[in-house]
């Protein structure tokens, strides 16, 4: 009896998570769909908890309770501009999870379970193990705990490409010899280690690809599992899941012109190594006063928000100003890029907590046709999504990357912390074009100082 | 796992995999974050196996790790769905619509 309720509540959750899903396709109908699937996954649990195997609940109570404690308080004090952080850091407990139950099982019921059985958990526990430690670099690189850089050394491809068919030698091992747990053990220790090798050649500015990588992985671990322990709910949500990140992945892969095979081969990141463009043409600087001026009588101002944005917490200040040109008749735009910022979607939750209105975010393709009828377009530590090397120049690194068209708009201005060159070290020809002003300082004090002055103006 | 629940399993992988694809091409890049901690939460749901392995009690080892794995899940559903939540409570409508017109 208890097993069909099980089996029900599992049915009813895979429903609502799709449900759940299927909100998020409209901001106004998303909160709703968050609740049908946090329902869907309570009904999970307790159609699990009535489960017939299990006979003692107290690990169960004292593990639920020191989770959500611990979850609950992560996600309730981290500041927004650490979203990506965060998200990596419970993509690692998600998967060491799902790595364990495989560990578990194979530990429980040993090799005597059917070949495709097995297959499944050694896929579980290989996809479990490298998406929780990548994860785990992943979140000490966005944490800065480890240098964003790549790193990279002498041979390194070859290196990683050995330690993967080692791994995969061992998970064919294992298989041919199921009761062979130094060979299990050992695959997983070898894909703990992929997982590091895997994101340590990898530079900040590309985490977005890496993070839906890293969820897609996730993902297809649960799925993993749900073949192994045949159960259904982990096979729907986890498939949702590795699908969810693996488009993410092709739609950053697109916003960035580079192939799902350059990101899976874990080749990128040093691209910005060639390209030296050298001969820069000198930068011209621009006042505060001056700038105010120009916002202040423009008709149409756009901002164009970078990951610079979310480094000096100034969300709330572009606010700020854009509302003081809002009182001026001013129309403000924010045109967002596909990979601005460390993860999918970034700067649109940053804007969107300085209580910036959604119908205000654009795309790419929606903003690009309006920059010639703007009068000031405002960069805000963006730096490469705006390159225009990336559309006229076919030598260099990011040819062929969608980029926000700011050089079509009558005026640009650049808020940039210093003259240096950005995360990926390209020269930017935007900055020394005659219409761009560059307004040094940290954005956040500009932004603010210029709210003062166009208040006065 | 016998041949008959293996083909099920394949089936429901591959219409939720479909599904998946249609639902979630329809997401705008505005939502992509919530999208990703959404669907993170969701893959916690290897929470459910972890909760059979931490309460069958097969072995001291197995309950341990069940342990283990029911806590990180957790913190990867609660955490997960809890931040979704907090980036959703900033979508709100443009309180000057009628401004526009």
């Amino acid at each position: 009896m208890s097993h069909y309720f099980a089996e029900v509540s599992y049915l009813l959750a895979s429903i609502l998570f799709v449900f759940g899903l299927k909100g998020l396709s409209h901001p106004d109908s998303a909160r709703r769909g968050m609740h049908l699937a946090q329902f869907g996954m309570l009904m999970a649990i307790i159609g699990t908890l009535l489960h017939k195997d299990i006979v003692s609940y107290e690990w169960i109570i004292v593990g639920l309770i020191i989770g959500s404690a611990i979850g609950g308080s992560i996600a309730h004090f981290v500041p927004m501009t650490a979203l990506p952080q965060q998200t990596a850091l419970s993509h690692a407990f998600g998967a060491f999870a799902a790595a364990l139950v495989g560990v578990s099982e194979y530990h429980t019921h040993g090799g005597t379970a059917s070949h495709f059985t097995l297959g499944a958990l050694g896929a579980d526990v290989v996809l479990g193990s490298l998406t929780t430690t990548g994860s785990l670099i992943a979140t000490m690189k966005l944490q800065g705990w480890l240098p964003g850089a790549p790193f990279t050394f002498q041979g390194q491809k070859v290196f990683n490409l050995a330690l993967l068919a080692a791994t995969v030698g061992c998970f064919g091992w294992w298989l041919a010899v199921p009761s062979a747990a130094v060979a299990f053990y050992f695959m997983a220790v070898l894909a703990l280690t992929v997982g590091v090798m895997l994101v340590l050649p990898i530079g900040t500015a590309d985490m977005p690809v890496v993070m839906s990588l890293l969820n897609s992985y996730a993902g297809l671990a649960a799925t993993a599992t749900g073949f192994a322990i045949s159960n259904n709910v982990l096979i729907i949500a986890g498939t949702l899941n590795g699908f969810s990140g693996f488009i993410l992945s092709v739609i950053m892969c697109r916003a960035m012109n580079r192939s799902i095979r350059n990101v899976l081969f874990g080749a990128f990141g040093q691209a910005a190594e060639s390209a030296a463009a050298t001969g820069a043409e000198p930068m011209r600087e621009i006042s505060l006063d001056d700038t105010a001026v120009q916002l202040a009588y423009a008709r149409q101002v756009v901002f164009v928000p970078g990951y610079g944005m979310a480094t000096a917490q100034a969300q709330h200040a572009v606010h700020e100003l854009a509302g003081m040109l809002e009182a001026r008749g001013v129309i403000v735009k924010y045109a967002i890029h596909p990979v601005a910022g460390r993860m999918p979607g970034h700067m649109n939750v940053l804007l969107a907590e300085a209580n910036v209105p959604y119908s205000l975010l654009c795309e790419l393709e929606a903003i690009n046709p309006e920059f010639p009828s703007t009068d000031v377009a405002v960069v805000i530590g963006a730096n490469d999504v705006v390159n225009p090397d990336a559309r006229d120049n076919p030598g260099s690194a990011i040819a062929g990357m969608p980029i926000l068209e700011v050089d079509h708009a009558k005026s640009v201005i650049v808020l940039k912390r210093g003259q240096g060159k950005g995360f990926s070290g390209l020269e930017n020809p935007l900055f020394s074009k005659p219409n761009t002003g560059m307004l040094y300082g940290d954005a956040k004090d500009s932004l603010m100082r210029l709210a003062e002055a166009v208040r006065a103006a | 796992m016998n041949p008959d629940a293996l083909i099920s399993s394949v089936y429901v992988c591959a219409l939720a995999a479909f599904l998946g694809y249609l639902v979630i091409s329809r997401v705008p890049s505005l939502l992509h974050s919530p999208l990703m901690s959404t669907t993170n939460a969701i893959s916690g749901i290897s929470l459910v196996g972890s909760i059979v392995t931490a309460g069958a009690q097969h072995s001291r080892l197995s309950t341990f790790l069940g342990f283990l794995a029911v806590t990180c899940a957790t913190i990867n559903v609660v955490g997960g769905f809890w931040i979704t939540e907090r980036m959703l409570r900033f979508f709100h409508k443009p309180p000057a619509a009628k401004r526009k017109e």
